[in-house]
């Protein structure tokens, strides 16, 4: 038997057809990796590479950083974004480990729980933070007021 | 594969400290007393040792990722697999070694 002409495929996948919701995760996984490079490893030069590294870390050294808009932007984009990054590449490995569905929704569940109370707590922080908490602060920005 | 196994752990790794780090540092609006206990911990010789660890992890992570983001973008990225691989040890040791004295003098220096 020889065949003329190839039958159409009844398929009616379309190669262009994605997971959009997959798709854009995948990127960003790359997009916000990229920028935590920056994010990341100039947070660990300033606090541990500079100065007396891990010695000088203290309140006062925090107020120092979070008195200027340039650290506090930089720390809330390093939050939230080193935190969904981290989210979602655990949302990958349950899905890729967790076999049965109730062991999976309770994981994801955890995850997410966790990460909305880690971000919502690491930028209540960021923007209340006030050097002088304490009354009887001798950090200079409470002493000059 | 190896790297795809220690590009797992390290991100593993690095969102579990996150989410202590985070808690640590929300010290600070608790008092100033409370947090430079906090962070006094960290200055431990033990937690010292870790702390080379974590930044390892972040050093192996962020350039292991930045090869895979060039092996999916980049033209010549599949080509150059192994040489990429070779680049990541490099760039992960020629960081780590000085990081490594400079931490370890800090911490047991002081
Ligand atoms: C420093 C810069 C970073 C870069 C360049 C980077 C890059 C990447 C890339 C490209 C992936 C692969 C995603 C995929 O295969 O689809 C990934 C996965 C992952 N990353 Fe990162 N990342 C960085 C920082 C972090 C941080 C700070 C955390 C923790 C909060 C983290 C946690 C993870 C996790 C858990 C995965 C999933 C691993 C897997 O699916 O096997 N990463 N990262």
């Amino acid at each position: 038997m020889s065949l003329t002409s190839i039958p159409k495929p009844r398929s009616t996948y379309k190669a262009g057809r994605s997971n959009n919701f997959e798709m854009n995760s995948w990127l960003f996984m790359r997009g916000s990796g990229l920028l935590l490079v920056v994010l990341v490893i100039g947070h660990l030069f300033v606090n541990l590479w500079q100065g007396d590294g891990i010695q000088q870390i203290d309140f006062a050294f925090v107020a120092g950083k979070w008195a200027s808009p340039f650290w506090q932007i930089w720390d809330l984009a390093m939050l939230w974004l080193a935190m969904l990054h981290g989210m979602n590449g655990l949302r990958t490995i349950i899905n890729d480990y967790a076999s049965r569905g109730g062991t999976k929704f309770t994981l994801k569940t955890l995850l997410y729980f966790a990460t909305f109370v880690t971000v919502v707590l690491g930028t209540l922080v960021i923007f209340t933070f006030d050097p002088c908490i304490d009354p009887a602060s001798t950090l200079e920005v409470c002493t000059n007021r | 594969m190896w790297s795809w196994v220690a590009h797992r752990i390290t991100g593993v790794t690095l969102f579990f400290f996150l989410f202590a780090h985070v808690i640590d540092t929300a010290m600070v609006r608790v008092s100033p007393e409370a947090y430079n206990v906090a962070v006094e911990t960290y200055k431990n010789p033990i937690v010292g040792l870790m702390e080379v660890g974590l930044v390892g992890a972040v050093l192996f992570h962020a350039f292991n990722g930045i090869r895979i983001i060039l092996v999916d973008f980049w033209w010549k990225g599949p080509r150059y697999q192994r040489q990429l691989t070779w680049g990541v040890l490099g760039i992960f040791v020629v960081l780590m070694v000085p990081f490594v004295i400079r931490h370890l003098s800090n911490v047991f220096g002081h």
